[in-house]
């Protein structure tokens, strides 16, 4: 890290801090670009092993010799939170990440989701992320690698299902079914109450066991963890182990959109005020600033994808022109990518940057569709659901084990891919141990059964 | 706040093992070890393609695509919708893009992972074993005759030798046996070691020839001489696992027959008719002309499309019972992608006659890649199973 970069640290600090960003002390630490890649690719900087991760490796491996990316930076939120920089990067381009990781620091201790899902998760999932790992590793020397890999196989396959409504430390559900009549604080029920108990054994209690799950359970990683008939504790820990991975991933990729908009635009405001860097680090900063937010379609006239850094960076840099400072900071405490898209992305921004909705059918013709700003939302939107993954539930454990999970096909419209829910189920009845049933729909509609084994 | 920066931009200790550890390598090399495995469980199907064989090299190479960690997707829709950004109008209407360029800043986010393909590289060595292994093929039968190789082999012993040859439980038999004498010296003497000798010694012929004969007429596809030359090629494998020394012999024939080498053997492609008989006859030839059957096993391998010309089955029964009365096995394989005709041929007819009157010989229908790994098993078994008779008792 070059020596000139750490003294502009603090008077970016002080000016980001006037300017209203509040935000948690940040470590900066530069790293080799082979560990920055690493980061990118695990998404924590130390993680549990697992081969599926070698093939992202491999991936972005091929993508960094293309030239198609270079990674800048990888923020951790908390508290303190962690930085990492490019060791290659140049004066200019540390600067820029300064006043940008800066900005995720503000967005990462204001916004809600952020906020309660780091109450859960608390403040130091690198901590976390590197105690699974190493517990991980302890339990490879124990019970040896292939089990190790089995269980993760199955848990890493599930990662997206998980339910960030309900506590992290999740309570199991009550055993027994609670009468309703029983609750009714009726007078003649309370005169019941305050009789002597008959000497007999009248007072039997007809307790009825809740089925299970009483509902339909979204948490596939927390109700598999919990209730799996022959499931080792070891395997039970994997499981939350990576739940608890999940609950910090989810606010990072629920709110994208806000979070790399939020940053680039404070990363470009405050550049523009700060006066004191110099004109050249300045002018190099800002052409690298012009490089992250820059349209996909830049150079290719259409694009079938959309930059978040262009999107974000375009709305709130709207929003704040039209509405101040204040309200743009509150919407930024609120919302996430779902509201944040369908209230401020409006019909004129829209058009200004030129944002249409297509249809793509099989045989490859590419259809632009008439101007909907309700469907756009959801063109844009629609990545995003549920982690970006099927809702599948667990809706039923028969007296023999089965687990009966079930796929909602009505709100994702289509049926699951059959040949990879197959082997999705293969690794979960790995753990599961007993068979698994999985309801979904074929293409024509109707209801459809895959078994494992 | 000063101090709480105590940390900040020094090159603390633990930065070094950034440098000497990725863990992105170690997870690499598992999932490479995994696809080994796979490729290991799947070899008969991978590798029956033709295109995995490269002339003359020990390795072979197959093409796999990356293992993916699976999660639950929704099915494919017919039609995708998504959002784009650029100058487009409602109803514009473009043909499918190549990769999209720029995928955005974080690299691939599991969703859509292009298609890199790996090209493993196995050793046909191992291949082979495991194979053998997997399909719980027989070793052969060899024949065993006098030869003119000779090799060393241990025989006796001396007073005199190199050190490492001394045989030190015989040298103490002497040591005991001289000390039962009296007055004998207790320790060893030079006179009590002993040394295994060498001598060379004719080794029993561990020697094959695998004439290797196809059908080249106009009728014959490329494909049908690629699906021979893929079987051809297994063949040769499995056999090398039980010589020591083989030799393979190319015959290609129309209405004529010619011997070639093996890289020309399988460009040739001829026109005209089938005249089975030619061919058998170059290998007679060949066979007198240069080994002697008594000390070397001889294998005829001959892929067809059966269409021998009918005029031809009488001399091509005789030719044929010629060469398998000195063969150690002769099998037919019929070649053909179109129809297949289960041996219902006139050369079918002819192994299947050969067959039945007790030879060594076995025939099989190739139709397509998928078969040649029935059809080397088919022979495989069939070749130890086969009677030890040598001579057919022709009709």
């Amino acid at each position: 890290m070059s020596e000139g970069w750490q003294s502009y640290v603090r008077r970016i600090e002080e000016l980001a801090a006037r300017s209203g960003l509040e935000f948690h002390r940040v470590d900066f630490e530069a790293v080799p670009d082979s560990f920055m890649m690493e980061i990118a690719v695990y998404g924590l900087p130390v993680r549990m092993p697992h081969w599926s991760f070698g093939v992202r490796y491999i991936y972005q491996l091929i993508q960094r010799h293309m030239g198609h990316s270079r990674l800048f930076e990888v923020v951790f939120p908390g508290n303190p939170g962690h930085a990492y920089l490019a060791a290659s990067n140049g004066l200019a381009e540390n600067i820029l990440v300064t006043a940008h990781v800066l900005g995720h620091a503000d967005f990462a201790r204001n916004n809600l989701l952020f906020r309660r899902c780091q109450e859960q998760v608390s403040e130091h999932i690198v901590e976390h992320a590197a105690n699974h790992a190493r517990q991980i590793q302890q339990a490879i020397e124990t019970h040896g690698a292939q089990r190790v890999e089995a269980a993760l196989d199955a848990a890493l396959a599930l990662e997206q299902h998980v339910d960030v409504d309900q506590p992290l430390r999740r309570e199991r559900y009550p055993e027994f079914l609670v009468d309703p009549k029983a609750l009714v604080e009726d007078q003649f029920r309370k005169r019941f109450a305050a009789l002597e108990p008959l000497a007999g054994g009248s007072a039997i209690e007809v307790k009825k066991r809740a089925p299970l799950p009483p509902h339909p359970e979204r948490d596939l990683l927390w109700f598999v963890a919990n209730y799996a008939p022959e499931m080792e504790s070891w395997e039970r820990d994997i499981f939350l182990a990576v739940r608890e991975e999940s609950f910090y991933f989810y606010p990072v990729f629920a709110t994208q959109i806000m979070n790399e908009g939020w940053a680039s635009y404070w990363h470009a405001r405050l550049l523009r005020e700060a006066d004191f860097i110099p004109q050249q680090a300045y002018l190099d900063a800002i052409k690298c600033h012009s490089d992250v937010v820059r349209p996909v379609a830049a150079e290719t006239q259409v694009a079938l994808n959309i930059n978040p850094y262009h999107l974000g960076f375009a709305m709130w840099e709207k929003i704040v022109e039209k509405n101040g400072l204040p309200a743009a900071r509150a919407i930024m405490q609120q919302d996430d990518d779902f509201s944040f898209v369908r209230n401020q992305l409006t019909r004129e921004l829209a058009d200004e940057l030129g944002l249409f909705r297509y249809s793509a059918r099989s045989d490859g013709q590419i259809k632009v569709l008439e101007h909907d700003l309700t469907a756009l939302h959801e063109a844009v939107l629609a990545p995003k659901y549920n982690f970006g993954a099927p809702i599948v539930c667990a809706s039923h454990v028969r007296n023999d084990g089965t687990l009966e999970l079930t796929h909602d096909s009505t709100v994702d419209g289509r049926g699951l891919d059959l040949e990879r829910s197959r082997k999705v189920l293969d690794y979960l009845q790995r753990v599961w141990r007993r068979p698994i049933v999985l309801t979904t729909v074929n293409q024509a509609g109707s209801a459809l059964e895959l078994t494992a084994p | 706040m000063d101090e709480e920066r105590g940390n900040r931009g020094e090159p603390s200790d633990a930065a070094q093992w950034y440098e000497l550890f990725s863990r992105g390598a170690r997870d690499w090399l598992r999932h490479d070890e995994k696809v080994r495995e796979a490729v290991r469980a799947n070899l008969p199907e991978m590798i029956a393609g033709g295109d995995v064989i490269n002339g003359g090299a020990r390795t072979v190479r197959v093409p796999v695509r990356m293992l993916e960690h699976y999660h639950f997707r929704l099915r494919r829709p017919e039609e995708q919708q998504g959002a784009g950004q650029g100058k487009a109008k409602p109803g514009d209407v473009f043909s499918a893009p190549g990769r999209e360029q720029g995928q955005g800043e974080k690299g691939p986010g599991g969703r859509d992972e292009g298609e890199v393909q790996l090209l493993l590289e196995f050793k046909i060595d191992d291949i082979v074993d495991w194979l053998w292994e997997a399909m719980k093929l027989p070793n052969l039968k060899a024949r065993v005759g006098p030869s003119e190789e000779t090799d060393w082999i241990r025989e006796g012993w001396d007073r005199h030798g190199a050190r490492s040859r001394l045989d030190r439980r015989r040298s103490f038999k002497e040591l005991v046996k001289r000390r039962a004498a009296p007055g004998a010296t207790q320790t060893f003497i030079d006179e009590d070691l002993r040394y295994r000798q060498l001598a060379r010694r004719r080794q029993p012929a561990l020697h094959a020839v695998v004439f290797f004969m196809l059908d080249v007429s106009g009728s014959m596809s490329d494909r049908d001489r690629k699906l021979a030359k893929t079987f051809f090629f297994w063949v040769v494998q499995g056999l090398r696992r039980e010589y020591r020394s083989l030799e393979t012999l190319f015959v290609a024939h129309t209405t004529e027959a010619w011997e070639f080498n093996e890289p020309d053997f399988f460009q040739v492609s001829g026109t005209g008719g089938t005249v089975a008989s030619t061919g058998l006859a170059k290998v007679r030839e060949i066979i007198d002309a240069r080994y002697n059957p008594g000390r070397c096993n001889i294998y005829l391998f001959y892929a067809s499309d059966g269409d021998n010309s009918v005029s031809d089955a009488a001399d091509a029964r005789s030719a044929l019972s010629a060469i398998a009365a000195d063969a150690c096995f002769t099998g037919y394989v019929e070649v053909s992608s179109g129809l297949s005709r289960q041996l219902a041929t006139e050369t079918g007819k002819l192994f299947a006659e050969l067959q039945a009157a007790g030879c060594a010989a076995g025939s099989y229908a190739l139709n397509d890649f998928e078969d040649v790994w029935g059809a080397v098993r088919h022979f495989f078994t069939a070749e130890a199973q086969a009677p030890e008779s040598q001579a057919p008792e022709s009709p």
